[in-house]
């Protein structure tokens, strides 16, 4: 049973990440034709360097990736303080209103955001009203539960004694906040953080409804390259893109992971401090 | 703590600042294409957008679409503005009869003596009035040499002959692959008639057990790669595989075939018409057009132009056919909605009769029937577990 399991998962890994090593494989291809390996080569990414068209889009991707992850993770953060501060039933309530954009299909979020800074442009008698802050507004928007999701565990983990203590020696609400409570839910913002970033670096479909003529990114116009086969160039941009995500992710786990490694030696020491106080 | 917030006050201040470059340098227009339609200065071709920045003065916001419906939807939804668009020939002719464009002040426009007579009172746009040619070409069969007869060659015939049954690939969009059958049978390529449809759509049926696959840029492998040896498809794009693989071959049928026109336009809502006509004035350059055009690979509707280009492409019966050969051409209008919802549908009956579509069904039904076996195995085998477990329990219980 156990090298079933094994042979399984390996099948599963194979089958998930086949496609990204085929691209990665036709990067290095010295041809236009993937199905056919000419020799290796790097022409492919001194091309892509070389390249004024795909590099400013690629910043652009970045660029609205960088901004709405961090203004989302602020957002998000003080939403995440909100909920935790509410009642069980209202907590409930807000979390399940605030998840289901997760849930909801891309193609309806990019739709009805269109559709309203459509409305909103009528209304203000802008014409042109798509451009680069509708698309920095409709990313935040699908950040914004990512960021709730992972900050308000973190909060409910922290020991509500901290921030009180902290209160009680003569913090300010706000600096107990930033003194106590910020350093608590690090890891939880970081990896809201994190995650947002990827989610909005790669994100077509909503990007594709709320984009104007002023600011294009990296997904949206690749998308469109139908007239001419793509170019090798693009196979090496995507294995670039895709192992920039791959470090991101790897950097989320590794927090994650001596995070879970510090909260368990702290609840060692407190659950021993506790028993020690109990024989007391 | 401190130096965060102050980082995240500069990327506001960056992020505040950013819009507000794009519209400082004086005019720009926005200009809404198809992607990689234009010369864009790579493998040293000329940069056409720089360029003209660099003449007038003008900045150029490009943007791309990858289909002339979902351009329609951009504009239909609003919110964004463009001054110069490029749909094919038929999306014109909707955006005319929507009312969607603005009428062109041919006096902005003095290239458009350049343009050929020919490309001039189409169908599409008769009177000239909405819209300049960009580019044309043509639909027709591309062929592998080595594998196909020449005298099998000539007419549309070759993609419904038995002979090569596996090894012929089929446009993967309605209103293509009716038009190649409709001129087979000699029908009208606009024909809004119902039973010809139907009757189209029996050939296309009958086609399908010959077809290797319905593809649209799949086919430049499949026919580089000699997996299929024959395919309608556009002269611009045959142009591109022939140069990868030699022994491709092109010929237009003699019984007519599809010759579309993407033509340059000024929306309704333009911000900037006087500054979207010198662009396409711009675009009509022959200097121009002809570099721009040597890049794309498809044909210049201004004959001046070819002396700028290549002078294999430029003499190329392929790429620029004599007018004599012309003659059998004839282009799309746009359809009136039933019927093409009429050649929709039976489009899909096309697909899905027979064919590839059983497998995913057969595999589904297979699929299926394992997760019920095993969810009943597991059900039996648990109950059994229990039975054993309450067996165990008696003795211990008494």
């Amino acid at each position: 049973m156990r090298t079933f399991n094994k042979v399984f998962t390996i099948l599963v890994l194979v089958f998930l990440y086949i496609p990204m090593i085929v691209l990665a494989v036709a990067s290095f291809n010295n041809g236009t034709d993937p199905a056919v390996w000419q020799g290796f080569t790097l022409t492919n990414y001194g091309e892509l360097f070389r390249d004024g068209v795909l590099l400013p889009l690629l910043a652009n991707s970045f660029i609205v990736a960088v901004i709405s992850s961090l203004l989302a993770t602020a957002l998000g953060t003080m939403a995440a303080l909100g909920i935790h501060a509410m009642g069980p039933r209202m907590k409930r309530t807000v979390m399940g209103v605030t998840n289901i954009p997760l849930t909801n299909p891309e193609i309806v979020t990019g739709v009805s955001l269109a559709l309203l800074f459509a409305f909103v442009g009528t209304l203000l008698k802008v014409s042109n009203v798509l451009g680069f802050v509708t698309l920095l507004i409709a990313h935040i928007t699908f950040n914004l539960p990512y960021v709730i999701l992972s900050v308000t565990p973190k909060l409910s983990q922290m020991d509500p004694d901290l921030r009180e203590a902290a209160l009680d020696l003569g913090c300010t609400p706000a600096q107990a906040f930033f003194k106590v409570v910020i350093h608590e839910i690090m890891p939880g913002i970081v990896s809201g953080a994190l995650m947002s970033f990827t989610m909005s670096l790669d994100d077509f479909v909503i990007s594709y409804f709320v984009y104007g003529p002023n600011f294009v990114t990296l997904p949206v116009e690749i998308y469109n390259y139908t007239k001419k086969p793509l170019q090798p160039k693009i196979y090496a941009l995507f294995t670039l893109l895709f192992l920039a995500i791959l470090l991101v992710m790897v950097l989320m786990n590794l927090l994650e992971a001596k995070d879970d490694r510090q909260q368990s030696v702290a609840r060692r020491a407190f659950g021993g401090l506790r028993k020690e106080r109990a024989e007391e | 703590m401190k130096k965060l917030l102050s980082m995240l006050l500069c990327l506001l201040a960056v992020s505040a600042m950013f819009p507000v470059s794009a519209f400082a340098a004086g005019e720009t227009i926005n200009v809404y294409n198809w992607g990689q339609y234009i010369s864009d200065g790579s493998d040293g071709s000329i940069d056409v957008n720089a360029e003209f920045t660099k003449r007038t003065g003008i900045k150029v916001n490009y943007m791309t679409y990858d289909s002339n419906e979902s351009m329609y939807t951009k504009l239909k939804t609003g919110g964004s503005t463009y001054d110069v668009i490029i749909p094919s020939d038929y999306m014109v002719a909707r955006l005319i009869s929507e009312g969607m464009l603005e009428k062109l002040d041919m006096e902005n426009i003095p290239n458009y003596k350049y343009v050929d007579e020919a490309y001039k009172n189409q169908a599409y746009d008769p009177s000239n009035e909405y819209s300049v040619p960009y580019t044309w070409g043509t639909v027709g069969v591309i062929y592998n040499s080595k594998y196909v007869d020449v005298s099998d060659t000539g007419s549309w015939s070759l993609l419904w002959n038995k002979k090569y049954a596996g090894k012929i690939l089929m446009f993967d969009n309605p209103r293509d692959a009716f038009a190649v059958a409709e001129e087979y049978l000699g029908i009208d390529v606009n024909t809004v008639n119902a039973d010809d449809l139907r009757a189209v759509s029996y050939k296309l049926i009958e086609q399908k057990p010959l077809v290797q696959s319905y593809v649209m840029d799949q086919i430049y492998d499949k026919m580089e790669r000699e997996e299929a040896w024959i395919a309608p498809y556009y002269a611009g794009d045959y142009l591109q595989m022939a140069a990868e693989n030699p022994d491709l071959k092109f010929y237009l049928p003699k019984e007519g075939f599809n010759l579309f026109i993407d033509a340059m336009c000024i929306p309704k809502g333009c911000q900037n018409k006087k500054a979207a006509e010198e662009y396409i004035n711009f675009l009509c350059d022959p200097e121009i057009s002809g570099q721009n055009l040597d890049y794309l690979g498809y044909s210049t509707p201004i004959s001046d132009a070819k002396q700028y280009m290549d002078p294999d492409t430029a003499s190329s019966e392929v790429a620029c056919p004599s007018k004599e050969t012309l003659s059998g051409g004839s282009s799309f209008i746009n359809l009136p909605s039933e019927t093409s919802q009429q050649m929709d549908a039976l489009w899909l009956q096309v697909k899905t009769q027979g064919g590839v579509d059983d497998y995913a069904l057969w595999c589904m039904g297979a699929i299926f029937i394992a997760m019920a076996a095993y969810l009943t195995v597991r059900g039996v085998r648990r109950k059994r577990r229990i039975a054993n477990r309450c067996k165990k329990w008696k003795p211990q219980a008494s």
